[in-house]
C-alpha cells in the first residue's frame, strides 16, 4: 500500500466533491432537513394545542377550572361539546388533540374535602404531542388544585396535608407508550448519518463505471486498498461535518440535554460513520450503476435503522427471533451509545460493550469493503 | 517469471470467450521493443478484447501473453506497472482540470515528486495545452483530449503503450501530430500496440496484424501485406453499370479475385499484362461500351479486403 497512491485518490475525489456544488449542498442540507421534518415529525409545536371540553357539571367550579384552560397560551379551546360521542368524534378527526371531561360531581368533591378528579383524554398518535400536552394539562388542573385548597382552608382551617388534591386522571388513545422528544431524537441523529453516510459513498465507484472511467483506472497499479481508502476519506470528513450539524441541532435546537463527554461522542460517531460509509462503497462495487446504488444503499441503511436499532420500537419487546437480528444491525450500538451519551451522562465503561461491537463492525466492515473491488472487466 | 525473448509482447494461442461467443479464435504474434503493431480491423473484430487482456483486464480463456516477459494472467500487477493504456472511450475526469488528471495518474503510477514537475510539463507540452493548464477537461476539443490522455499514459514512462482506436473521431490534422508523437515514443524504445479503423493510418505502423471475427487474418509491414497477401497483381476496371459485370469477370481465366471499389471494380490477377485485353473485351462484350482499365499498386485497403473475403465462407463471398 502506497500513501503518494492514496493522497492522489483523496486530492483527486475531494476535488469533484467540490467541483460538483449541488451535490455538495445536497449532502449538507439533506441531513438538516431530515432533523427537522422528523425532528418535528415527533414534536409539533406545542402552543395552542386543540383542546375540547365537555362540562357534565356546568357549576361555577368546573367553569372556574375550564377558565384556566382557556388562558393557558398551551391550549386554544374550542367549542364545548354535549355528549362523549361528540368528544370522540373530535379526537378521531383530528379537530381537538385533547379533551377534559368534568364529572357531574365535580364541586361536590371540592367542597367536601378541596378534591376531585376530571379526565384527560389524549390522541396520541403523535405521541410526543401528547406527552407535553398531557404534563401542560396537568400543570394548569394542578395550579386550580391549589387554588382551591388554599381557599379551603382558609374559609374551613386545616392543613394542606389532610386534604387530597384535584388529580388528572389521563387516559392515552392510540398510542400507548409514549416516547419523549428527548429520547427520540438522538436516535434520529443515527437515521440521518446511516442515510447520508452510505448515499455519499454509493455513488463513488458506480460513477466511474458509468463514466467510462474505470477501465483505465484499473489498468493501473492502484489497489483496491487504497482505492477505498482514498475514496473514504474525504467522504468520512463530509460525514463528520454532516454528523456535527445533526448533533448540534439536536442539543441547540431541538434542547435534548447532552450529559456525556464530546470525545465519546465524537469517537463513536466515526465508528458509526465509517461502518455506513463502507455499506455504500460495497453496494457501489456491487451495482454498478448509480441510481440503483444509491437505492439498495437506501434501503440497507434506512429500513433496519429505523425498525431495528430500538430507535422507534424497544428492542426488549420484539420477539426473540427479531431481536437476535438486531444484533447485525449496526445501528443498533450506536443508538444505544448516543441515548445514553445524551440522555444518563453514562461513563465509557458502562458504555465498553456496545462500542467494542461498534468498533469490531467497522472493522469488519473496512475488510470487506477492501476486497470487494476487483480489478477486472469480466 | 523473465523470458529470453527479444519481445516485448509475446501472445500465443489466445482465446477468449464470453459465455458461448468466441471473441478472440487462437491469436499469436509478437511484438518487439520500439516496433509498433498495428490492429486492423473492422467492429467487433476483437481488438479491444485483445487490448484488453494485455493489459490484464479480461482473462484469458486460453493460451498465454507475456508482457515485458510476465505472464499477464499470473501476475497482471506487475504487468500495470510497466504499461500504458489508452482506452477506446474517452477516460479521463472531465470535471478536473488538465494538471489536476495528470497530477492523479502520475500519482497513482508512482511517479516521484521530484520527477512530477518536468513529467507534468512534458505532458502539457506534448498535448499543445501549454497555458490552459487549469482548463477542464471536458471542455477540451477531442483531438487535444486524445493528446492528453496519451500524455497521461506515458507519465511514468512505461516501456509499453496500448493504444485503443486513439484517433478516431478526430480531424485529419490531429491524427497526423498524433502519430508524429507515437513515432518519437517508439523511437525512444517503447512499444506500442495500436489498434485502428482507418486503412492509412495502419500505413505508419512497422507491423501490422489484420485481424478479423477473433482471427489473425495476416500479420507483416504495410508493404509485405500489400505485395505478397494478395498473391497476384491488381487491376482496376471502371465502365458504366461496371457492376453487372462482376460475375463474368470473376469466371474469366487468370481472375483470383474481384471487389468493387468505390465506382471501380478491383480484380486480382496472376499477370496484369497479359490479362487486360481479354478482360476489356469481355466488359465490352458484356454491354458496357465504355470500359476501361489499368494496373494500379495495391492499397491495404485491397489486402485487407481480399484477406478478409478469403477467411469467409464461400455464401458470403458471393453476395
Ligand atoms: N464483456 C463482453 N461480453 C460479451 N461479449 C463481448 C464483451 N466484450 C466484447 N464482446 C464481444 O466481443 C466481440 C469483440 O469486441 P471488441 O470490443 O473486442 O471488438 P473491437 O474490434 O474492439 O470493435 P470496435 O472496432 O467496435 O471497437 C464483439 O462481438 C463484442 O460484442
Ligand atoms: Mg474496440
Amino acid at each position: 500500500m502506497k500513501w503518494r497512491r492514496i493522497k492522489a485518490i483523496v486530492v483527486k475525489e475531494s476535488l469533484q466533491i467540490v467541483r460538483d456544488p449541488r451535490s455538495l449542498m445536497i449532502v449538507l442540507l439533506i441531513p438538516l432537513l431530515q432533523m427537522f421534518m422528523l425532528g418535528y415529525g415527533v414534536n409539533l409545536d406545542v402552543q395552542h394545542i386543540p383542546l375540547c371540553v365537555h362540562d357534565r357539571e356546568g357549576s361555577q367550579a368546573s367553569q372556574g377550572l375550564l377558565h384556566q384552560f382557556a388562558a393557558s397560551p398551551y391550549f386554544s379551546l374550542q367549542a364545548p361539546m354535549g355528549s362523549d360521542a361528540e368528544i370522540r368524534k373530535s379526537l378521531d378527526s383530528g379537530r381537538c388533540n385533547l379533551a377534559i371531561v368534568i364529572p357531574a360531581g365535580f364541586s361536590k368533591g371540592l367542597a367536601d374535602n378541596g378534591g376531585g378528579s376530571v379526565q384527560a383524554l389524549l390522541d396520541a398518535t403523535d405521541s410526543n404531542t401528547a406527552n407535553i400536552a398531557a404534563n401542560y394539562a396537568r400543570s394548569v388542573v394542578a395550579a386550580y388544585s391549589a387554588g382551591v385548597q388554599m381557599e379551603f382552608i382558609r374559609n374551613r382551617g386545616g392543613t394542606v396535608q389532610t386534604l387530597t388534591p384535584v388529580d388528572m386522571q389521563a387516559r392515552v388513545w392510540f398510542n400507548e407508550d409514549l416516547v419523549s422528544r428527548n429520547f427520540i431524537v438522538p436516535g434520529i441523529v443515527a437515521l440521518v448519518m446511516a442515510i447520508v453516510g452510505a448515499q455519499l459513498t454509493s455513488l463513488t465507484i458506480a460513477r466511474e463505471w458509468e463514466r467510462g472511467t474505470m477501465e483505465l483506472l484499473i489498468s493501473t497499479p492502484v489497489q483496491p486498498m487504497e482505492l477505498m481508502i482514498g475514496k473514504l476519506l474525504p467522504y468520512f470528513l463530509v460525514g463528520m461535518v454532516d454528523a456535527s450539524i445533526c448533533l448540534a441541532l439536536a442539543v441547540f435546537w431541538f434542547e435534548v440535554p447532552f450529559r456525556g463527554t464530546l470525545t465519546a461522542l465524537f469517537l463513536t460517531t466515526g465508528l458509526f460513520l465509517t461502518v455506513v460509509l463502507c455499506i455504500g462503497y460495497y453496494v457501489s462495487v456491487a451495482i454498478r450503476s448509480q441510481v440503483g446504488a444509491s437505492q439498495v444503499a437506501l434501503l440497507l441503511t434506512m429500513l433496519p435503522t429505523t425498525l431495528l436499532s430500538g430507535f422507534t420500537f424497544p428492542i426488549d419487546q420484539m420477539p426473540p427471533a427479531v431481536q437476535a437480528v438486531t444484533y447485525i444491525v449496526s445501528a443498533r450500538y450506536y443508538v444505544t451509545i448516543i441515548k445514553a451519551l445524551f440522555l444518563k451522562g453514562s461513563a465509557w465503561t458502562a458504555l465498553l460493550a456496545p462500542i467494542l461491537c461498534l468498533a469490531l463492525y467497522a472493522l469488519v466492515m473496512v475488510f470487506f469493503a477492501s476486497r470487494a473491488f476487483r480489478k477486472t472487466l469480466d | 517469471m523473465a523470458d529470453s525473448s527479444p519481445m516485448q509482447i509475446v501472445v500465443d494461442g489466445l482465446v477468449k470467450r464470453f459465455g458461448a461467443f468466441t471473441a478472440l479464435d487462437g491469436i499469436s504474434f509478437g511484438v518487439a521493443h520500439g516496433e509498433i503493431m498495428g490492429f486492423l480491423g473492422p467492429n467487433g473484430a476483437g481488438k479491444s478484447t485483445l487490448i484488453r487482456i494485455l493489459c490484464g483486464l479480461l482473462r484469458p480463456s486460453a493460451g498465454r501473453a507475456l508482457v515485458a516477459g510476465i505472464d499477464v494472467a499470473g501476475d497482471p500487477e506487475a504487468v500495470r506497472r510497466r504499461i500504458g493504456y489508452m482506452s477506446q472511450k474517452f477516460s479521463l475526469y472531465g470535471d478536473l482540470s488538465v494538471v489536476e488528471n495528470l497530477r492523479f495518474f502520475g500519482g497513482i503510477y508512482g511517479v516521484s515528486e521530484a520527477e512530477m514537475p518536468e513529467r507534468l510539463r512534458f505532458a502539457v507540452d506534448m498535448a499543445g495545452l501549454t497555458g490552459r493548464e487549469d482548463a477542464l477537461v471536458a471542455t477540451l476539443a477531442g483531438g487535444w483530449k486524445q493528446r492528453l490522455a496519451l500524455g497521461a499514459a506515458i507519465l511514468h514512462r512505461p516501456a509499453i503503450l496500448f493504444l485503443d482506436e486513439p484517433t478516431s473521431g478526430v480531424d485529419p490534422g490531429s491524427r497526423r501530430r498524433f502519430w508524429n508523437l507515437i513515432h518519437a515514443l517508439s523511437e525512444e524504445g517503447v512499444s506500442i500496440l495500436v489498434s485502428t479503423h482507418y486503412m492509412d493510418e495502419a500505413e505508419y505502423c512497422h507491423r501490422i496484424a489484420l485481424i478479423n471475427r477473433g482471427r489473425l487474418v495476416a500479420l507483416g509491414t504495410p508493404l509485405e501485406l500489400k505485395q505478397h497477401s494478395l498473391g497476384g497483381e491488381l487491376l482496376a476496371l471502371e465502365g458504366e453499370r461496371i457492376g453487372e459485370a462482376i460475375a463474368p469477370l470473376a469466371r474469366a481465366p487468370g481472375v483470383r479475385d474481384v471487389a468493387m471499389f468505390g465506382n471501380a471494380l478491383h480484380v486480382l490477377v496472376d499477370q496484369a499484362a497479359l490479362r487486360l485485353p481479354a478482360l476489356l473485351a469481355l466488359l465490352a462484350g458484356s454491354g458496357i461500351a465504355d470500359g476501361r482499365g489499368r494496373r494500379i499498386d495495391p492499397s491495404l485497403e485491397d489486402s485487407f479486403v481480399h484477406l478478409v473475403a478469403a477467411k469467409l465462407p464461400p455464401t458470403e463471398v458471393a453476395s
